[in-house]
Formats: C-alpha cells, sequence, structure tokens
C-alpha cells in the first residue's frame, strides 16, 4: 500500500494498465512531454515512449474519433478532455459513433475505450472549468459513465475502465485531486495523506464497474452522492447530527439499484446530492428509481440538492456549490416531513 | 517483407535544458515581400503563404512596400497602447498572486498584433476575439478601470461575476463576449460578416484563433463558410510557437505554415511578422480593405513569440528552455518600434522611459479605482442575486423558486 492523492491514483492506474498490456495508449492535449495540465500522465511518455503517450492536436472530436478507430484496431485508448467542459466538439463522437459501435455492427466491431475529463467547480474556473455534465452522458445508450469520489476508487475504477469492453466516460472531480473536499470552502484543504481512502494498493487492481459504496452506514435517511458530493453529504450528516447513510455511486451508468432501493427501503427517506444544475441532472432519475421502487418504504417526498439552473458563476460559485449548509438543510427538512 | 509501420510524433527541437534553436524558422529580410493590389487573384499570391512580411528591418528603418501606412504620431500613439497593455499584465499578474484576482492571461511579446491591427477597423466593426487580444480594447481607449474591475469580480464588474477573468464583453467596442472554449468564435465572425452581408451593410468582421486551435473542426467550418459565401471577414491566425505545453508543430501538421491552410480554401493567405507594429497595420489594413470593397476574407498568420506563460496557472520552464523568448529571431515589439522611432528622431531613452513611468502610473491609478470598489476576495462583490439574472431575458418561475430557495 501507498499513500497517494488522487491524480497520483489516475496516474498509477495509467501506468499498471500500460504496463500489463501493451495496447493500451495515452493521448491528448498536452498529456506527453508536459503530462497534462493536471500532470496526471506526468511520466507516461517517458516510460512508455511516443507512440504510446503522445500531445495530440486540440481537437476533441480528432481525438475521440482517432480513438474509436484504435480501439475498432485493437487498442485500448484512454485519452484525456483537458476539462469536461472542452468535450462537446467531442460529443457527436462520443455519443452518435463510440455508443453505438458495437450495437450497430452487431458486435462486429467494438470500442474499448476510456474518455477521461476533469469535472465540477470549486477552483475559480469560471464557466467554462467547472461543469459536471454526466447526465449527458448517462442519457445516452452504450456509455458507461464513472465518477470516483477518493484516490482509491479512482485507480480500481480506472483500470476497471480501460479493461472494459466498452466505451467508458470518466469523469473525474478535480476539486478532488489534491484531497478530500467537503465544501467547506473557508477551510484548508486536508490532505488524502491521512486519509483512509488515499492508501492504494502499488499493484494492479480493480474496483468493479457498476457497484456503489456505503460510505456512512445510518438508518435515518439515505443520501444518494458522487464525486465531490460525497465529501459534502458526509459533512452535513456530521454537522447535522443526523444519522444518515451515504452512498457513494461510484458508477452512474450502469447504476447499482440494489444498493439504493436496499438502503431507502431500510431508512425510509431519500436525499440526492450533485454540483451540476438541478434540472434534468441525473438526480432526476435516481429520484425516479426510488419512487419506482421504494415508493411504499417512503416516510417523505426525495428530496434533490443541486447546483443551481444558471450556468456556473466565477465569482458567486460558493452560493452556486451544494456545500454542507444546503444538504444540511435538507436533511432536516426530510426528517420532520 | 512488409515494412513495420511506425507512429511521427512530432517534437520541438529544443526541451528545458537545451539551446534554443530558430533555424527552423524562415524570416525574409524586413522589405522583401511585395504588396499585391487588393483584387490580386487568389492564386497568383499562393507563395505569400510560406513568406514573411516585414517593414522594420534590424536598423530600425521602415523599408519596402508595405512601409509607409502610418505618421510619426499615429506610430507614437501605437507605442502608448502597447506599453500600457504590458504595464496593465505586469500589474494584474502580481494582482492574481496578491489573491486580487483568481486568474490572468498576458500578452507579453504580443502587443504589436492586437494594438495594430484594431486601428485598421472602423467603429461598428466586430472582432471575435481570443484571451489574448485585449490590446483590441486598450488601443480603442477602452477604461482600464473597466477592464480592472472585470478582471476583479467587484461591484462594478459590467459582467456581474459570472465570467473568469479576462474574458471581457465590450459591444461597443466591437468585442464579442470571449468564450473560454476554444476556435467556438471562428465560424461566429464569419456569420458576424455574412449578415453585414445580407443586410447591406458596410461592416466587417475579425476573427482571432491562436495556432494550437487552429486544429479544431470549428478553424475549419469558418474557412469553408468564409471562402463559400466570401465573407467580409478577416481571419487571423496568431502563431505564438506554444499552446500551453504543446509545440506549434503539433496542430500545424505538415501543412508547412498555417497561412497555407487558406490555400486549399482559395482564401488569399499572407503571413506577417507580428512582432512589427508597422508590418502588422500594414498587411491588416489590407485585408480590411479587400473585405470593405467586398473583395472576401484574408486569413494572416501573425508569426510571433509568447514570451510569457499561458495563463497564471502555467509554468513554462517545464517545457521550453527559459532562454527560448530571448532568442526568438523577430526580437520585441516595444523595443523594436522604439528603434524605430528614435531612428526617426521622433522618440529618445528619456522619452521611452518616461512613457513607460507614466503607462505604470496609470494602471496603477486604475487599479486603486477599481479596488475601491472591490476585490476577488473582498466582500464588496457581485450579490449571489445576481447569478440568477440573465440566464434568460425573463426569469422562470422555475428560476425565481431556486433564487428563493437560496436565500438571496
Ligand atoms: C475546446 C477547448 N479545448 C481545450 C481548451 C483548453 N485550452 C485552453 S488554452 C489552450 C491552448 C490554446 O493554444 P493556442 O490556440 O495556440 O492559443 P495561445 O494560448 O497560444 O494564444 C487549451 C488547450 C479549451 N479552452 N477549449
Amino acid at each position: 500500500m501507498a499513500r497517494m492523492t488522487m491524480i497520483q491514483a489516475i496516474r498509477d492506474g495509467m501506468d499498471v494498465a500500460m504496463g500489463r498490456d501493451e495496447t493500451v495508449v495515452v493521448y491528448g492535449e498536452d498529456v506527453g512531454y508536459f503530462g497534462g495540465v493536471f500532470r496526471a500522465t506526468q511520466g507516461l511518455q517517458e516510460k512508455y515512449g511516443r507512440s504510446r503517450c503522445f500531445d495530440a492536436p486540440i481537437s476533441e472530436s480528432g481525438i475521440v474519433g482517432t480513438a474509436i478507430g484504435m480501439a475498432a484496431n485493437g487498442l485500448r485508448p484512454c485519452v484525456e478532455i483537458q476539462f469536461a467542459d472542452y468535450m462537446y466538439p467531442a460529443y457527436d463522437q462520443i455519443t452518435q459513433e463510440a455508443a453505438r459501435i458495437r450495437y450497430r455492427s452487431n458486435a462486429d466491431f467494438t470500442c474499448p475505450m476510456v474518455v477521461r475529463m476533469p469535472t465540477g467547480g470549486g477552483i475559480f474556473g469560471g464557466q467554462t472549468h467547472s461543469q459536471s455534465p454526466e447526465a449527458l452522458f448517462t442519457h445516452v445508450a452504450g456509455l458507461k459513465v464513472v465518477v470516483p469520489s477518493n484516490p482509491h476508487d479512482a485507480k480500481g475504477l480506472l483500470i476497471a475502465a480501460i479493461e472494459d469492453p466498452d466505451p467508458v466516460i470518466f469523469l473525474e472531480p478535480k476539486r478532488l485531486y489534491n484531497g478530500p473536499f467537503d465544501g467547506h470552502y473557508e477551510r484548508p484543504v486536508t490532505s488524502w495523506g491521512k486519509h483512509p481512502d488515499g492508501e492504494v494498493p502499488e499493484e494492479h487492481f480493480t474496483v468493479p464497474l457498476g457497484q456503489a459504496k456505503v460510505k456512512r452506514e445510518g438508518r435515518d435517511v439515505t443520501v444518494l452522492a458522487y464525486g465531490t458530493m460525497v465529501h459534502v453529504a458526509l459533512a452535513a450528516a456530521d454537522d447535522t447530527g443526523i444519522d444518515a447513510e451515504v452512498i457513494d455511486l461510484r458508477t452512474l451508468l450502469p447504476y447499482d439499484l440494489d444498493a439504493i432501493t436496499t438502503s431507502v427501503r431500510k431508512t425510509g427517506r431519500c436525499v440526492i446530492v450533485h454540483e451540476a444544475t438541478l434540472t434534468s441532472g441525473f438526480g432526476a432519475e435516481l429520484a425516479a428509481l426510488v419512487a419506482e421502487h421504494c415508493f411504499y418504504h417512503l416516510e417523505a417526498p426525495v428530496r434533490r440538492v443541486a447546483g443551481w439552473d444558471t450556468p456556473y458563476p466565477h465569482a458567486q460559485e460558493w452560493d452556486y456549490f451544494p456545500g454542507p449548509a444546503r444538504v444540511g438543510a435538507a436533511l432536516t427538512e426530510t426528517m420532520e416531513a | 517483407m512488409a515494412t513495420p509501420l511506425n507512429l511521427h510524433v512530432p517534437e520541438p527541437e529544443v526541451r528545458p535544458g537545451g539551446v534554443p534553436d530558430f533555424s527552423n524558422v524562415h524570416i525574409a529580410p524586413a522589405g522583401e515581400v511585395a504588396r499585391p493590389p487588393i483584387d490580386v487573384d487568389p492564386r497568383d499570391i499562393r507563395d505569400m503563404a510560406f513568406s514573411v512580411i516585414r517593414v522594420l528591418n534590424r536598423e530600425g528603418e521602415a523599408v519596402g512596400p508595405w512601409a509607409g501606412a502610418l505618421s510619426d504620431e499615429q506610430l507614437m500613439e501605437g507605442m502608448h497602447h502597447m506599453m500600457l497593455l504590458r504595464a496593465l499584465d505586469a500589474r494584474m499578474i502580481i494582482a492574481q498572486r496578491q489573491g486580487k484576482t483568481s486568474f490572468y492571461i498576458q500578452h507579453l511579446g504580443e502587443e504589436a498584433v492586437s494594438t495594430a491591427f484594431r486601428k485598421v477597423l472602423k467603429q461598428g466593426d466586430m472582432n471575435f476575439a481570443t484571451y489574448r487580444q485585449a490590446g483590441l480594447l486598450i488601443a480603442d481607449d477602452y477604461p482600464l478601470e473597466t477592464m480592472i474591475n472585470q478582471i476583479y469580480a467587484n461591484s462594478e464588474d459590467p459582467m456581474k461575476g459570472r465570467q473568469l477573468p479576462t474574458l471581457y464583453s465590450v459591444r461597443e467596442k466591437g468585442f464579442f463576449t470571449l468564450s473560454g472554449n476554444l476556435a467556438t468564435q471562428f465560424p461566429q465572425a464569419v456569420g458576424w460578416a455574412m449578415a453585414s452581408a445580407i443586410k447591406g451593410e458596410t461592416n466587417i468582421a475579425a476573427g482571432w484563433i491562436g495556432d494550437g486551435s487552429t486544429a479544431e473542426s470549428d478553424f475549419h467550418a469558418g474557412l469553408v463558410f468564409a471562402s463559400t459565401f466570401k465573407a467580409p471577414v478577416v481571419l487571423n491566425v496568431v502563431n505564438n510557437q506554444w499552446a500551453i505545453s504543446t509545440f506549434q508543430g503539433i496542430a500545424r501538421g505538415g501543412a508547412g505554415t498555417f497561412a497555407a491552410r487558406g490555400l486549399g480554401y482559395g482564401i488569399p493567405s499572407l503571413r506577417v511578422d507580428g512582432n512589427d507594429y508597422l508590418a502588422v497595420y500594414a498587411v491588416g489594413l489590407w485585408a480590411a480593405e479587400r473585405a470593405r470593397q467586398n473583395l472576401g476574407p484574408t486569413l494572416i498568420e501573425y508569426v510571433t513569440y509568447r514570451a510569457g506563460a499561458h495563463s497564471t496557472s502555467d509554468d513554462p520552464s517545464a517545457y521550453r528552455p527559459k532562454e527560448e523568448s530571448a532568442a526568438w529571431p523577430l526580437g520585441d515589439p516595444v523595443i523594436r518600434l522604439k528603434a524605430h522611432l528614435v531612428a526617426k528622431g521622433v522618440w529618445s531613452e528619456d522619452r521611452h522611459a518616461q512613457l513607460e513611468a507614466e503607462m505604470l502610473d496609470t494602471v496603477i491609478a486604475a487599479q486603486r479605482k477599481a479596488e475601491a470598489n472591490g476585490t476577488m476576495h473582498s466582500d464588496n462583490r457581485p450579490s449571489a442575486r445576481d447569478m440568477f439574472e440573465g440566464v434568460y431575458a425573463e426569469m422562470p418561475p422555475h428560476l425565481r423558486r431556486q433564487r428563493q430557495e437560496s436565500g438571496v
């Protein structure tokens, strides 16, 4: 075991995958020599050579389009989109092509590839460095969508994603790269070094896609969260003293229905938290699932806490970000309902 | 036996620790490149996509067919603008380090491109710029204090704290709202110009893009529309050699030059010394005149060098030799214009130093005023209430509910 930050764990995941399987290639903007603007690919070019880790032209549709071609020709590309906000030029390639290649060719061709992208706010990135576009991908049949919340899972999920036979969208909450973040922005950021999830096996291991994890057991209310919001939910449970069960979904598509229903049937209450805008967000899907599968167990209406339905504002970031106060209020109201 | 294939990945000549080498940058002597008539047949000037138009020679003299477009007074005004922009950058980088703003993008080494180009445009023309053309605003006397208000996201920020610092929007100065998503503005510029033609108006547009971003599909979409509809637009590619850590060869591929990309579209494509204020102005004027005479688009590649970091989040010493900017063969635009003015006898070291001090004072004064309106982390900021405004012309009920819920 080693202590790793999330960025180190992601790098290590690619390193392990590249070391075991020479068909794994890594590329994207600034990814090669420099090692990526967040340094997620640092050292990989030196170690595996320029034809396995290299700088791509600034062309997201080119990056994903070529990755599809490589995947069709026996490679396992793991490409980086510099910020999720910049995946839109590649959206056509991801949703109309990568997602459907297996289906439309009756598995004559497949598309085993990973598209990594940093998501979420909390770094004063403004409108173009803060988005959480997961719902734009969970709506697309043929994709898998993963959002890790800690270094251990990030590495295990990333290796599982690279080894997966289908295209995986791997969303990395950039606010968590260097340490857990509970939404109390005025507090100094703690490091992963002292956190149990900062312990990461150095060797190959996987965290299976599609399995949620109970991060905190509780009897009174279930909180469904992923990415940065897992930490905010934990902080809100501590702050309010409510006996909340916090579930880290980890994979949004396919989602872990069992974990969700087991918990909500037990607690009878559910609060859903995400950073993306509220309307038609992934929380809507979760709320519908809970209504469909747990209706007769519910003692209170399902609540959602999310980003407001505005573009991500730069200066008002902390009014936008769903912090522990808002999550705490929702927990309290749910308990009182 | 069949040959095993191997992948070609372009690499810059040198990396940190190496000796800067620009021997591959082919630069024609000043004055050498011809100045064709504006209604030239694009096929007759294909070679211009591979040369570099320059006016100022090493002795600081203005030579050749592109010289003589500017008066002494205009040149001194140009000097003023470049130095003001440089002073603003220097102060704002410090302000970022002091936590007065979150982020800043500077222009060091590229000041001539935007300040000189602004002078070929008229009131009513529209720029679709990138984050590295604030000189378009400076050269149009946009108030510094307002720029700093935007950078500080304070109570007087015209964008109400919604946008990243330096992503301005100034309609009355012909400056379209800036996007952080690269290249999207390029086809927009062409569309704006097409609208001008559809409506029978006289305004033209200018599109701007960096060398790295020419790899985006939007760049090519812009060129095809401009070419097909002969839009009254000047398409500017600022080749400052680097896209964050990635050298220009990655985006350029086998095209030879960025200007050469225009050839396949039949668009007159020129390269110009981007560190030569006189050359930038002369070539910009030529292209703007073509657009105004309904002769269609022009593609201009500005050959320059990003002497500073990509942004305040970047450290260029990690990917290029520290001495590289000093070795750049086209020099520094401010020093070159200064040499020219001194050679002409209308400028001196003393006056230069005096102007430098004056520009710094001007920025500091504007900064003080802006600081009175607040900075990024002060309390005097746009209110969270503003966050809900302007998403739509009229606030829909769901947003009204959310604003209420947020308690602002
Ligand atoms: C669509 C998109 N992809 C990626 C980015 C991230 N990014 C911001 S600036 C930049 C480099 C741009 O280089 P270039 O076009 O050469 O302009 P320069 O910064 O050198 O002026 C990149 C990759 C972005 N902003 N938008």
